[in-house]
């Protein structure tokens, strides 16, 4: 991308493709030479493997004028995706040896859906492990930087395609979410970052961590190119069961600049004590503007959401454990002799699985085990039963949207966090939101120390289109304090 | 073998069945058989990553047609779960089952057992009539094939099976000899049959049995240990080896010893129960709810209109071709042994109008034909109109008895109409007197001894000099005028 | 007793590492078994708070999704492979998937 590109949105880069005043092949190109800027000069260590070819010969096909229409909403707009993601022809190494050399064989649904919307995948981009993670540490081929401070995690485990969007190489992005994995990255890098609700976009060709949780999301610099992207990717699908049946609205009708009529609920649970206080300062602001907009704010209680993480790191560990079950050297991928088979599989799965992955395997497999999975694994889904019914009765109650912090702190140095549970507890405001299956969303609401901090929005299932229409508002009730 | 009377057998039997779908269970792969290794695969049953199941539409239809016909609970609501183990062909790492929310529960099945091997031309001496309830019945997916001849040193793996739409249905412990559980597996055949969900063959794999068996001293309550025999390709395999294995049970017992809870693996070549290595303690098959497939509701009206459109179960379909057709009890029985027996003789009945004629041809010479040439009756070469034609022809006497059996065995041959073979081969009834008188004469000349005879009084005689004449016509002649012809050559 | 109570108060040994990391053929070495150890009970430590949350009756398949799944038609078509078996596999013979000979092929649990 050249300079003006590095900040223009994707509504805008459609538009100029769109009217002939640029071409797809020169975003691009320009895009690709972006990308292979941050990670060779600026070493940021973005993309796991850029798609030059793919994305040229794409790119090339758009030039013919039967393609310029208005259902290309995203015509000639460069994307990426997380290397969790598959594509044909492309590696899909979800940051992991294991899957050592494996190219896919198909497409995943999301990726189809913005290629359809004219949007030209560049390159596949870093992870922390099988998306285990919370600062992109855990990636088998090392740690993504933070391009707002480099000496800082750019969060995760979609760390990769939040970097990617927050340098500039394109307006938008998708990553995975299974705890926070989109939300909190997009507040470390200062970027928009949307999880959608669980079922709304098809999980086709997403690599499984936590198959009740996870969910594709959306990384990009607006509210409007968000809910651009969004739109494009969601509605059912054929080839996912658990996508849901439920029409996607137009999100782009549900811009405001009111929130008159609007109903905001304040959970406490979200505003402890120790909450960095200069995080809670920007909440503050952020609850003033959206005052002064004309929404209400409404104090509200969500009790169990102390029980989220422990939740959380029942039920996803749990799955993950039979997830990644299937890579076990014998179809695809990382083989390692061992003694026989059973040395094979050990052998395999050793050496394929970095330390992160491995724990959280080991934790879910003896959370199922004979004799534990009454008190760990039901007892966790039936507390997450009570964690949804917390939402449910609150927006049942006559609020509209949550906001809350998206992360305790803004984003931290590489290698301070070294105590796994520490680590976990990144995801404490952002995983509610993925056990309950609601759509959340973060937004930049100003810094701390120059670092960005992000806002979170809560919204009931599918209401996205109000989640949209709040955030857009805030966006610009916020103006340029957004970035400062 | 009867090993002691102190001790009595009990046995459950664990039946999957391979559902008859045209595409897999969770994907849209194809499931013929005998296609090259790996080429019946996609994403979903290769295990790839990213890939997700979709419940098969037909795999439930079918699933809740066969549990409706077993007298089961369909339940309104069932989940499938996870199964997790390794094994090199099964890709996932866990295999689709459902666990503690299977689809249906509490069937039954009425049985009778029958005091020797089913012999289908001759009626039992002595049977029994007894219920076996049945657990539950549950929809899973079939594993790969592994190989371990096919390459020395290494196992070779196919996963053109897996993903397979199975049903399995798991019975009480209530059966109490090895006859009563072939006679439980030969009904759960044929109502799966009649119900038309699968091919329900043993020796190609789309039926297969796990026994459990255990011993107890006649009038206890408790139940003894119960080991798990499987690796039977047949229903008198598992017969077999349920003897074989209650015998070493109760050879334990005798001993003072304690049976021990373990796989048994049953060889037919040796008729011998041998148990396989694995330990098993060291399963834990950590089941859970599969995210990746919400639960399956099923609502009453659904399944009401299921078990209305059930077909005909085999009780019914019995008592409907006896009243209709008139026949006895034992007829009947070998008439409806299969859906496609039934509808080959109600063919040929209705086609030919004499009932009793079509029974005893089918019982006789169809079935005869079906064992020599290995034929299947649905693809038998005589068609069930090409019979009942050639019943007219006989009825009406354009063809003799014995034309007519010949003419039946060409038909099997060639499968052509019955009316042409026997203008070919000259099998049409001939009435003409000169003829007759002439293969009269050949007969009278070749069997003189016997013509003095009868021609003295030994009318007895009558049938050797008319069938030798019958076959100098190859069985053309009307047999009625020789008689008459030969009574007036003698003056009788 | 609840059960979760009982389960959460009982540590994680050594042995029940090694056992799940058998189950989950992951080879671990004694030394990264008795760290995997201390990680385990650290983490589970936290979950001990589960146990005490009530949940009598409460339905533990409810956060999923409602209204039931969505089933596929019998003759829905395949996602295709763009590639053959060959192009990923780690070892294929004659269109098979080679693994290395089970000791004992009755051997489920292998």
């Amino acid at each position: 991308m050249s300079a003006e590109d590095r900040t223009a949105t994707a509504a805008a880069i459609a538009e100029s493709v769109r009217n002939g005043k640029r071409l797809a092949q020169d975003v691009t190109t320009a895009a690709l030479a972006r990308a292979r800027h941050v990670d060779e000069k600026e070493k940021l260590n973005v993309f796991l493997q850029r798609a030059d070819k793919q994305a040229a010969e794409f790119a090339g096909r758009l030039g013919a004028p039967l393609e310029r229409s208005a259902h290309h909403p995203l015509l000639g707009v460069p994307f990426a995706a997380k290397d969790n993601i598959a594509v044909t022809g492309l590696q899909v190494s979800c940051g992991s040896r294991i899957l050592d050399g494996y190219v896919s064989p198909y497409t995943a649904t999301v990726i189809d859906r913005l290629r359809d919307a004219g949007a030209v995948l560049i390159g596949k981009t870093n992870l922390d492990e099988f998306a285990m993670g919370s600062s992109t540490e855990f990636s088998a081929f090392g740690p993504t930087r933070n391009p707002i401070a480099p000496d800082r995690v750019p969060g995760g485990s979609s760390g990769g395609s939040a970097a990617a969007v927050a340098a500039g190489v394109v307006p938008i992005a998708l990553g995975s979410e299974t705890g926070g994995s989109v939300r909190q990255p997009a507040a470390f890098c200062g970027i928009v970052g949307v999880k959608p609700t669980y079922g709304r976009v098809s999980r086709h060709g997403l690599v499984a961590f936590g198959s009740s949780l996870d969910q594709i999301g959306v990384f990009a610099t607006t509210v409007t190119d968000a809910a651009m992207t969004l739109r494009a990717i969601a509605g059912r699908d054929d080839l996912d069961a658990t996508s849901a049946d439920v029409p996607v609205p137009d999100y782009m009708m549900a811009e405001a600049s009111s929130l008159e009529g609007i109903v905001v609920g304040r959970p406490a649970e979200y505003f402890p004590a120790e909450l960095d206080a200069r995080i809670a300062a920007l909440c503050d602001r952020a609850f003033d503007r959206m005052r002064s907009l004309g929404a209400e704010v409404r104090d509200v209680t969500l009790p169990h959401t102390a029980m989220a993480i422990p939740v959380y790191y029942v039920v996803a560990p749990a799955e993950a454990s039979s997830n990644l079950a299937r890579f076990d050297g014998v179809r695809y991928g990382l083989r390692v002799a061992g003694d026989g088979l059973r040395g094979m599989y050990e052998a395999t799965r050793s050496r394929g699985f970095g330390p992160e992955v491995t724990r959280r395997i080991l934790l879910g497999t003896y959370v199922l085990s004979a004799g534990y999975y009454d008190a760990y694994y039901r007892k966790a889904m039936q507390v997450r039963t009570l964690i949804a019914g917390d939402f449910r009765r609150v927006f049942d109650s006559g609020v509209h949207v949550l906001f809350t912090p998206t992360t305790p702190t803004p984003a931290f140095p590489f290698g301070s966090r070294s105590d796994p549970y520490e680590m976990y507890l990144s995801d404490i405001f952002t995983c509610t939101a993925n056990l309950a299956g609601i759509p959340a969303m973060s937004q930049p609401i100003g810094r701390v120390d120059g670092l960005p901090a992000g806002g979170q929005l809560m919204a009931a299932h599918f209401d996205e289109a109000r989640m949209f229409s709040v955030a857009s508002a805030l966006e610009r009730g916020l103006g340029a304090e957004a970035h400062a | 073998m009867s090993p002691g009377h102190e001790y009595e057998m009990v046995v459950g039997l664990e039946v999957h069945v391979q559902l008859k779908t045209e595409t897999k269970a969770f994907c849209g792969c194809r499931t013929s058989f005998g296609d090259p290794p790996n080429t019946n695969v996609c994403p979903v049953c290769l295990g790839l990553p990213g890939a997700l199941p979709v419940l098969n539409t037909h795999a439930v239809d079918l699933a809740v047609r066969a549990a409706l016909a077993l007298g089961c609970d369909v339940q309104e609501v069932s989940i499938f779960a996870r199964k997790n183990y390794f094994y090199p062909d099964l890709p996932k790492g866990y295999q689709i089952s459902q666990y503690d929310r299977p689809l249906a529960t509490s069937g039954k099945l009425e049985i009778v057992t029958r005091d020797a091997t089913p012999d289908a031309r001759r009626p039992p001496k002595h049977e029994a009539r007894s219920t076996v309830r049945i657990t539950r019945v549950h929809m899973e997916e079939d594993a790969g094939k592994s190989l371990h001849d096919r390459f020395p040193g290494v196992t070779a793996i196919d996963l053109n099976r897996a993903g397979v739409p199975l049903i399995e249905i798991v019975s009480e412990p209530d059966m109490r000899s090895a006859a009563e559980a072939g006679a439980y597996l030969r009904t759960l055949k044929q109502i799966l049959e009649y119900m038309a969900v699968s091919d329900v063959s043993m020796e190609e794999g789309s039926l297969r049995v796990d026994a459990n068996v255990s011993a107890r001293r006649r009038g206890e309550e408790r139940l003894g240990q119960k080991t798990e025999v499987k690796n039977m390709n047949s229903f008198s395999g598992v017969e077999r080896a349920l003897e074989v294995e209650f015998a070493r049970q109760c050879a334990v017992l005798d001993a003072g010893g304690v049976v021990e809870q373990q796989t048994m693996l049953w060889d037919a070549s040796t008729g011998q129960v041998r148990p396989a290595r694995a330990k098993e303690a060291s399963h834990d098959y950590r089941y859970f709810p599969d995210p990746d497939l919400p639960p399956l509701r099923l609502d009453r009206a659904h399944i009401k209109e299921s078990l209305a459109q059930l077909p005909e179960l085999p009780r019914a379909r019995r008592e409907r071709v006896q009243r209709v057709y008139q026949l006895g009890d034992y007829e009947v029985d070998v008439l409806t042994a299969s859906p496609a027996l039934a509808d080959y003789f109600e063919g040929v009945a209705r086609q030919h109008g004499d009932a009793k004629a079509a029974a005893n041809w089918v019982m006789g010479e169809v079935l005869a034909a079906l064992n020599a040439t290995g034929q299947t009756i649905a693809h038998f070469s005589v068609r069930p109109r090409d019979l009942a034609d050639l019943l007219n022809l006989v009825r009406d006497g354009t063809v003799t008895h014995t034309a007519g059996k010949q003419i039946f065995g060409v038909m099997v041959k060639t499968g052509d109409p019955p009316a042409d073979i026997a203008k070919r081969e000259g099998l049409l009834k001939v009435s003409d007197d000169a003829a007759l008188r002439r293969w009269l004469d050949e007969a009278l000349a070749d069997n003189p001894r016997e013509a003095e005879r009868y021609a003295a009084g030994e009318k007895k005689l009558q049938g050797v000099l008319i069938g030798a004449a019958m076959k100098k016509s190859k069985g053309s002649a009307d047999p009625r005028r020789l008689a008459q012809l030969l009574a007036e050559r003698f003056g009788t | 007793m609840d059960p979760g109570a009982k389960a959460a108060a009982a540590a994680v040994t050594v042995d029940d590492v090694r056992h799940v990391a058998m189950l989950a053929r992951l080879g671990v070495s004694d030394e990264r078994a008795r760290a995997l150890t201390r990680d385990l009970n650290a983490i589970l430590e936290h979950m001990a708070v589960l146990a005490r949350v009530d949940t009598t009756g409460i339905d533990e398949t409810a956060a999923k999704a409602d209204g039931g799944m969505r089933l596929r038609d019998e003759s829905a078509p395949c996602v295709q492979l763009a590639s053959k078996p060959e192009a990923f596999a780690p070892e294929m013979r004659h269109g098979f998937f080679i693994v290395p000979r089970l000791s004992s092929h009755e051997d489920v649990s292998a």
